[in-house]
């Protein structure tokens, strides 16, 4: 929650911030998401969203299937030419500030679907904050993203970013002598 | 029992039954453009075939051949013998088939279908629009000769400086076996496959020698036949 600074009063303790940096804070914390899910990608959203990955630990369990009503547009599957206006419109009733999640590849960049039928990356169309590659992507990589997110708001930056590859745990730097390749 | 179903047809239309086969056990039956709702309503009526189940109706694209462009075909099914039949005929481009939508209700979609990717009108349909794409789509896409990276988006596409993605594949990435070289083929050209598999068979010029290859390579000994005088000046003061 940017820089903390404690003053104690001697019995009382108060501790002071920025007023954006306590705004930030309250923001990623308390997500609304509006998934507009479209393939196969929703299965692993769902997986998220369920109790064995709890996507309720970081404050966004609570989808509203009202654009008006949320903070993150999750983009999740195929988004084919027919469905960009759609797509475009629900993005443009959503209240400022606002994030969009590009899940999954197909809404990254188009996927295999690479002819007359699909928006190669809803990006096309929409700005997206972070891009989650995968197809479709673990519940882990999901996550990832969420926290990606979280950070972007905390810092307030709007630079899209593309989560990275998670390291296998057995070959991260220290686990073995080997190290990672 | 199919072959009792080509044997009837013979027997009923004699010589409008222009071509039958039976490769890999799937029967077909080949009729002229005229008789095609004919011969679909006596299937379906007949009591001894009762084709009541319709499977499907698509079209196939021969661009190459002179006589008729097009070959629609149905695919239909009796629940009460089981017989498999595939009704296949001919159409030219503009020519229209007889909509078969009266005689099962299922083929109402299906010819919008045909009539959306192919663009095959069916005369007498109800209600011929597309049924997958947009109004706004011009052409067919399932037609061979409709260009393979051309996409007709409904919203303009954003043009950002700081995305420097494309769509995401160039001529050698991605999937490129579904990339069949129809402009090459149209023209007569060697060039009978996609790119990729062109190489496999050996039907084309590895990709280094390809004209899209050589072009490339000359953008880039053009850019360094530019920048080499500077490189050279720089060298020279050096020493």
């Amino acid at each position: 929650m940017g820089e903390l600074r404690v003053i104690d009063g001697g019995g009382e303790v108060a501790v002071t911030t920025r007023l954006s940096d306590l705004l930030q804070w309250a923001r990623k914390w308390s997500l609304f998401q509006y998934p507009f899910v479209t393939a196969c990608c929703g299965m692993e959203f769902m997986s998220t969203a369920a109790p064995r990955y709890d996507i309720a630990r970081f404050g966004a369990e609570a989808p509203r299937f009202s654009p008006r009503q949320s903070d993150v547009l999750w983009v999740v599957g195929t988004i084919s030419q027919r469905q960009g206006p759609a797509v475009r419109r629900i993005w443009e009733q959503m209240a400022d500030p606002k994030w969009v999640v590009a899940f999954g590849t197909c809404a990254s960049c188009g996927g295999f679907y690479d002819n007359y039928t699909t928006i190669p990356g809803v990006d096309k169309v929409i700005p997206v904050d972070v891009y989650i590659p995968g197809c479709p992507p673990r519940p882990e990589a999901v996550l990832d993203a969420l926290m990606l997110l979280q950070d972007k708001i905390q810092a307030n930056d709007r630079k899209p970013i593309v989560v990275p590859p998670r390291l296998v745990p057995e070959r991260a730097p220290g686990r073995t002598g080997e190290g990672n390749s | 029992m199919s072959q009792a179903v080509v044997d009837r047809l013979n027997a009923q239309f004699g010589e409008r039954v222009l071509e039958t086969s039976d490769a890999f056990g799937d029967h077909e039956v080949v009729v002229a453009l005229k008789d095609w709702v004919e011969v679909a309503q006596f299937m379906k009526d007949d009591g001894d075939l009762q084709m009541d189940h319709f499977i499907d109706l698509t079209a196939v694209d021969y661009p190459e051949r002179e006589s008729a462009r097009f070959d629609v075909v149905l695919m239909t099914r009796s629940s009460v013998t089981g017989a498999r039949i595939r009704l296949r005929t001919h159409a030219k481009d503009g020519e229209e088939p007889g909509s078969l939508a009266g005689t099962w209700s299922g083929a109402n979609w299906a010819e919008r279908e045909v009539w959306d990717m192919f663009g095959i009108k069916f005369n007498g349909h109800p209600d011929m629009r597309r049924i997958l794409l947009y109004e706004e789509f011009v052409g067919h896409p399932l037609r061979k000769d409709y260009p393979i990276d051309k996409a007709q988006p409904l919203v303009p596409y954003r043009e950002v400086s700081d995305i420097d993605k494309l769509p995401p594949f160039g001529i050698e990435e991605g999937q490129p076996f579904a990339r069949i070289d129809w402009e090459s083929r149209l023209s007569g050209g060697d060039n009978q496959v996609s790119p990729a598999l062109g190489v496999q068979q050996g039907q084309r010029r590895t990709l280094s020698d390809s004209e899209a290859a050589q072009q490339v390579q000359a953008r880039i000994e053009e850019r360094m036949a530019q920048e080499a005088p500077e490189d050279a000046a720089e060298e020279g003061s050096g020493e």
